[in-house]
Formats: C-alpha cells, sequence, structure tokens
C-alpha cells in the first residue's frame, strides 16, 4: 500500500489497464507531452507511444465521437474531456449518441467507452470552467456516472471503469488531484459501482456529500461531534448506479438526513436521493431532509465570490443543527 | 471496374431499396407506418455502387434518410420493415424505427437522426480500423445539410491529422429539408471543402452508378494505402419529400418531374448494362421479379410480427454481462 496523489492514482491504474489490454487507449488534448493539465497521463506516451497516448485537437465532438465510433469497433477508449464543463461542446455526441446507441439499437452495440475529466471549483477557473455537472448524466438514461472522492476510490473506481462494457462518465475533482492517500497496490485493485462507503459512522443524522464535499462533510461532522451531534457521512462514489440501500439503512437509524453537493441544488442529484429517501423510509424521517447544493448563479472568478455560490462547512453544520432540532 | 456478379448484385440491390422505400410510402399512406419516415427514393446509385465494394467488416454510419444504406449494407428487408413498423421482429426490437436501424454484424454502425451525428462516430471505427491493423475501411454517409455542422469539420479535419481510412461520402439532394444548397451552403461543390483538410474532393453525378463505383474504388484504394481519408461529393435528387407528410411547396413539381422521367439511377444503370452488354434483360427482369416476391413476403412478416412486449421497455439500456 503507498501513499500517492488522486492525480498518480489515476495515472497508475490508465497505465495498468493499458498493459493489461492492448485495446485501451487514452485520447484528448494536451494528454501526450503535457500529460494532461493536472499530470493525469504524466510521460505514459513514453511507455505506450503516442498512437495509445494521443494528442486530439480542440474538437470535443470529435473526441467523445471518435471514443464511441472506436468502442463500437472493438476498442476500448478512454477519452479525455479537460474540463467537464466542455461537456456541453460535444453534448450532442454524449446525450443523443453514446446514451442511446445501446438502447436504440436493440441491444447490438457494446460500448466500453470512459469518458472523463475534472470539474469543480477552487482554482479561479471561472464560469466555464468551475462548474460540477455530474447531475446531468444521472438525469439523461445510458451512462454509468463514477464520482471519485479519495485516491484509493479513483484507482478502484477508474479500473471498474475501464473494463465496464457500457460508456461510464467519470468525475474528478481539480481540487482533489494534490490529496494524498492509501491506494493498494495490486493491479487487479478495484471498487464495484453502486456501492456506497461510509465515511464516518454516526446516529444521529446522516449526511450524504460525493467529491470535494466529502472531506467537506466530514469536517462538518468534526464540529457537530463537538455539539453533542453524532454525523454518519456517506459517499455514494457512483450516481449511476446509485446506492440508495444504504443511504436508507442510515436514514432509518438517524432519522434525519441532509444532502450536499457542489453541483447546483436545483435538480441537483441530492433531490433525487430525498425522493428516494422520502419513498422508502418517510416514516423514520423525523424532520424534513435538507438539500445543500450550489446557489442557481454561474461560478464567478473572485475567490470570496465563489465560495458564496456553493455550501460552506458552516451551512452544513447549521443543516444538521436544523433538522436536528438543536 | 464493374464486373458482371457486382453488376447483378448493384441492380438488386437498387431495386430492393426502390421496392422497400415506395412500399413504405405505401403503407404509411395506408396510416400502417408512423412516426418520421424520411424515403431514399431517388438516390439508390449512391448505397449500392458503394456497398458493393464493402465487406461485413467495412463500417458504415448513415443518416435520418438510411434505409438504402442499411439495405445495401445487407439488412433484410422483412427485419427492416418490422423495424419501421415498430414489431418486435425488427432490427432494434421496434426500438428505432426508421431513424436508428443498424446491424453490427454487418458492419452498420447504424443510422442517425441527427443531422451530422455520425460524422465523429465513423471517424472513431476508422481510428479503431487503423490502430487494429485491419485492411478495411468506414464509410460515412450524411447529406448536404451535414456538411454544414461543426462535426463535419471536426471529424474530417481529426480524419485527415491522423490518415483515417474513411470515406466521406455526401450525398446532395439539393435540399437540407427545405431550405436549397444554394441557401445555405457557401461552395458550389461541397467537395470544394476537402481543400482546407488537405485531402482529395471529388464531386461526381450521383445518379450515375459507375461514376460513384469509379470515385468510390480510387477513395478506397487511398484510404488503405494508408494516406487517408477522401470526401466524395454524390450529387442526386430525392423523389419524395424531405418526410412522408412533406408538402414540398419549396420546390417546383415540373423539376422532380424530370429527375424522375429522365435521371432514375435505376433506369441508367440498365441502359448502361445493355449498352456494356454486361447482363441481359432476362436476368434483370428476373432480379425484378424476385425481388417484388422478396418485398411482398417482407411486407407479410412484418405486418403478422408481434408488437414488443412492454414488460422489457426498460432491457438493454446497459450491457449487463
Amino acid at each position: 500500500m503507498a501513499v500517492i496523489s488522486y492525480a498518480q492514482a489515476i495515472r497508475k491504474v490508465i497505465a495498468e489497464e493499458m498493459r493489461r489490454d492492448e485495446r485501451v487507449f487514452l485520447m484528448g488534448e494536451d494528454v501526450e507531452k503535457l500529460g494532461g493539465v493536472f499530470g493525469t497521463s504524466r510521460d505514459l506516451f513514453k511507455e505506450f507511444g503516442t498512437d495509445r497516448i494521443r494528442n486530439t485537437p480542440i474538437s470535443e465532438s470529435a473526441i467523445v465521437g471518435a471514443g464511441l465510433g472506436a468502442a463500437c469497433a472493438g476498442m476500448r477508449p478512454i477519452a479525455e474531456l479537460m474540463y467537464w464543463d466542455f461537456a456541453f461542446v460535444c453534448a450532442d455526441q454524449i446525450f443523443n449518441q453514446v446514451c442511446k446507441t445501446r438502447y436504440v439499437f436493440g441491444g447490438n452495440a457494446i460500448i466500453p467507452l470512459v469518458i472523463r475529466g475534472q470539474q469543480g471549483t477552487g482554482r479561479g477557473n471561472a464560469a466555464t470552467h468551475s462548474q460540477s455537472v455530474e447531475s446531468i448524466f444521472m438525469h439523461i438514461p445510458g451512462v454509468k456516472v463514477a464520482c471519485p472522492a479519495t485516491p484509493a476510490d479513483a484507482a478502484g473506481l477508474l479500473r471498474t471503469a475501464i473494463r465496464d462494457d457500457n460508456p461510464v462518465c467519470f468525475f474528478e475533482h481539480k481540487a482533489l488531484y494534490i490529496t494524498k492517500g492509501e491506494v493498494p497496490d495490486d493491479p487487479e485493485f478495484s471498487i464495484p459501482f453502486g456501492e456506497a462507503v461510509i465515511r464516518r459512522e454516526g446516529s444521529d443524522v446522516t449526511i450524504v456529500a460525493n467529491l470535494l464535499y466529502v472531506s467537506r462533510a466530514l469536517e462538518a461532522a468534526d464540529e457537530l461531534a463537538k455539539d453533542g451531534i453524532s454525523a454518519e457521512v456517506i459517499d455514494p462514489r457512483t450516481l449511476v448506479p446509485f446506492d440508495y440501500e444504504t443511504v436508507e439503512e442510515s436514514v432509518r437509524k438517524t432519522g434525519r438526513l441532509v444532502v450536499v453537493h457542489e453541483a447546483h441544488q436545483v435538480n441537483g442529484w441530492g433531490a433525487q436521493v430525498i425522493t428516494e429517501v422520502g419513498k422508502r423510509a418517510f416514516r423514520y424521517l423525523d424532520a424534513a431532509p435538507i438539500h445543500l447544493g450550489a446557489k442557481s448563479c454561474p461560478l464567478p472568478f473572485n475567490l470570496a465570490l465563489e465560495q458564496a455560490v456553493i455550501p460552506s462547512v458552516k451551512d452544513i453544520v447549521d443543516a444538521c443543527h436544523a433538522v436536528s432540532y438543536r | 471496374m464493374i464486373d458482371e456478379k457486382k453488376a447483378l448484385w448493384i441492380y438488386k440491390t437498387m431495386k430492393e431499396i426502390r421496392e422497400f422505400e415506395e412500399t413504405a410510402w405505401t403503407l404509411f399512406t395506408e396510416n400502417k407506418l408512423r412516426g418520421s419516415v424520411h424515403l431514399y427514393t431517388g438516390q439508390e446509385a449512391v448505397a449500392a455502387a458503394i456497398c458493393s465494394q464493402l465487406t461485413d467488416e467495412d463500417y458504415i454510419t448513415s443518416t435520418h434518410r438510411g434505409h438504402g444504406h442499411c439495405i445495401a449494407k445487407g439488412a433484410r428487408l422483412d427485419f427492416a420493415l418490422a423495424e419501421l413498423m415498430g414489431k418486435a421482429t425488427g432490427y432494434c426490437k421496434g426500438r428505432s424505427g426508421s431513424m436508428h436501424i443498424a446491424d453490427f454484424n454487418k458492419g452498420n454502425l447504424g443510422a442517425n437522426a441527427i443531422v451530422g451525428g455520425g460524422l465523429p462516430i465513423a471517424t472513431g471505427a476508422a481510428l479503431a480500423q487503423k490502430m487494429q491493423k485491419k485492411n478495411h475501411v468506414t464509410v460515412c454517409f450524411f447529406g448536404d445539410g451535414a456538411s454544414n455542422q461543426g462535426t463535419f469539420h471536426e471529424s474530417i479535419n481529426l480524419a485527415s491529422v491522423w490518415k483515417l481510412p474513411v470515406i466521406y461520402v455526401c450525398e446532395n439532394n439539393e435540399f437540407g429539408m427545405t431550405v436549397p444548397v444554394s441557401q445555405s451552403t457557401s461552395v458550389r461543390n461541397i467537395s470544394d471543402r476537402a481543400k482546407g483538410y488537405g485531402i482529395p474532393g471529388e464531386t461526381v453525378d450521383g445518379n450515375d452508378v459507375e461514376a460513384v463505383f469509379d470515385a468510390f474504388a480510387r477513395a478506397k484504394e487511398r484510404a488503405l494505402r494508408g494516406d487517408g481519408p477522401t470526401l466524395i461529393e454524390c450529387k442526386t435528387y430525392r423523389w419524395r419529400g424531405h418526410w412522408t407528410g412533406d408538402p414540398e411547396t419549396y420546390r417546383d413539381r415540373e423539376v422532380t418531374e424530370e429527375w424522375r422521367e429522365k435521371r432514375d439511377p435505376i433506369s441508367l444503370f440498365r441502359t448502361c448494362l445493355k449498352a456494356r452488354n454486361l447482363v441481359s434483360d432476362a436476368a434483370l427482369d428476373a432480379v425484378d421479379t424476385a425481388v417484388a416476391e422478396e418485398m411482398r413476403k417482407a411486407v407479410e412478416f412484418a405486418e403478422s410480427s408481434p408488437e414488443p412486449d412492454a414488460a422489457h421497455v426498460m432491457d438493454d439500456v446497459f450491457y449487463e454481462g
């Protein structure tokens, strides 16, 4: 077990999977000599050549669409979007093509395609380079959605994504790349999709959070402990499929639910979690659940303004107090 | 060059497409087909001449006007018609209808109802062929309208930079829905755009089987040599409206009549075969009879096929292994 960064974990798994299976290759903007903006493919071209670590033009529709075509023709491409915000540049290829190909073709197609990239706030990239857009990919059927919060999850989930015979949208968070953690050395280490993890056990309130907000929820839990509130923190890890059972079980125990994400609050994935919990465990709830997410406002450049748009640790703490009536 | 065997295949394929499209038209007017149905009648020479040079290992991507490509790439008329009627026995279990038919076993990576949607996909299939060192090509069919989409630019640029074995075949049928090409497109010949990508571009008479055949043969050879893509523009004309309910107020009926009477690709090919003394009239007549019978059986099959079971509506969103 080595301690490596989230970015290194991703790089490690891409390399291991490319060694294992010659059908796997990476294409995207600046993935070769630069190794991606965050170093997730640094120096990999030296081992695998520029045929398999493939620089593309700045043509997102071609990157994703060619990934789809190559997957249909027997390859297992990893198509990198430099920022997930750019998914809107190639929205047709993702939502009308990748999402629907297998289904409309009557199950004819197998599409082992990973579309991966990073998103989120924290680096002053402003409105078109700082969004958190994963909820949209849960809304349109046809792709799996993974959101790793730790280096180990980045490694384990990415391996599952690459080996999956379905299209997977893989959401990394730019502020997590430098975070470090233990990652198993085992080149077979993987984490199945649809299995949430309880990051911290607690008995009074359930907090569900993903990506950067897992660590913020844990910070909030530390604060709450000082006030005598024991918070359980759940990281769903994948949104499609979603492990509602783990959340349901926790809510049956705590009777209180707060969902928090950096994605915009309105119609964010947290709303779906609250709907499901309402359906499954309504009578166990002692308070109306609270859903926190970014305000309905583009992400501004100025750091203080940016932080004003997204939920703070204090917002999470306050929400937990509110559902606890104390 | 087109030999006797190929000539017969091309002729039969064109007849199959014609019969299929005219049958679809009739069924639509009888309210037996619903949804968006875009007929390929009049453009048969393009699909047939090109697909006669492909194997099941070669790929195509197609368009909303895709029945012709689908049939030329080996689709059976009965399964295809059943799909148009939304039946369980259709190529896509009744989920696709007219606009999304695919048959991966035949190398047909699918029709595509988004104008220009297939261009990146074809490019990726060709990338796979190149990386797998396969001696095969991908043909990307699209219309004049798609040549104004961003995917046209992104895809052809990428294929040129990577020298992919893909042939972009633009079927210019003069209208993007109701808008004439002269009103929507900056160049007279869409193949002129090839210059912008550093690849060969060629405009041919899309109703002339031999012209399409020869242009494609050159493009395929170039692709297999590893020299990269070609853009072929086939000038043609659709006999029917954009879709089956099109009132066709934007074009002159006399012009359409002239195309039907003087430039029918099937009649022209028959004349050509006669001039070349390649296939006898009797053999061609036999094809006509056989295709009509095949179509009759296809209608019978499609009409008597069961509706899909709604209990399976959620199947195949994901591959479950």
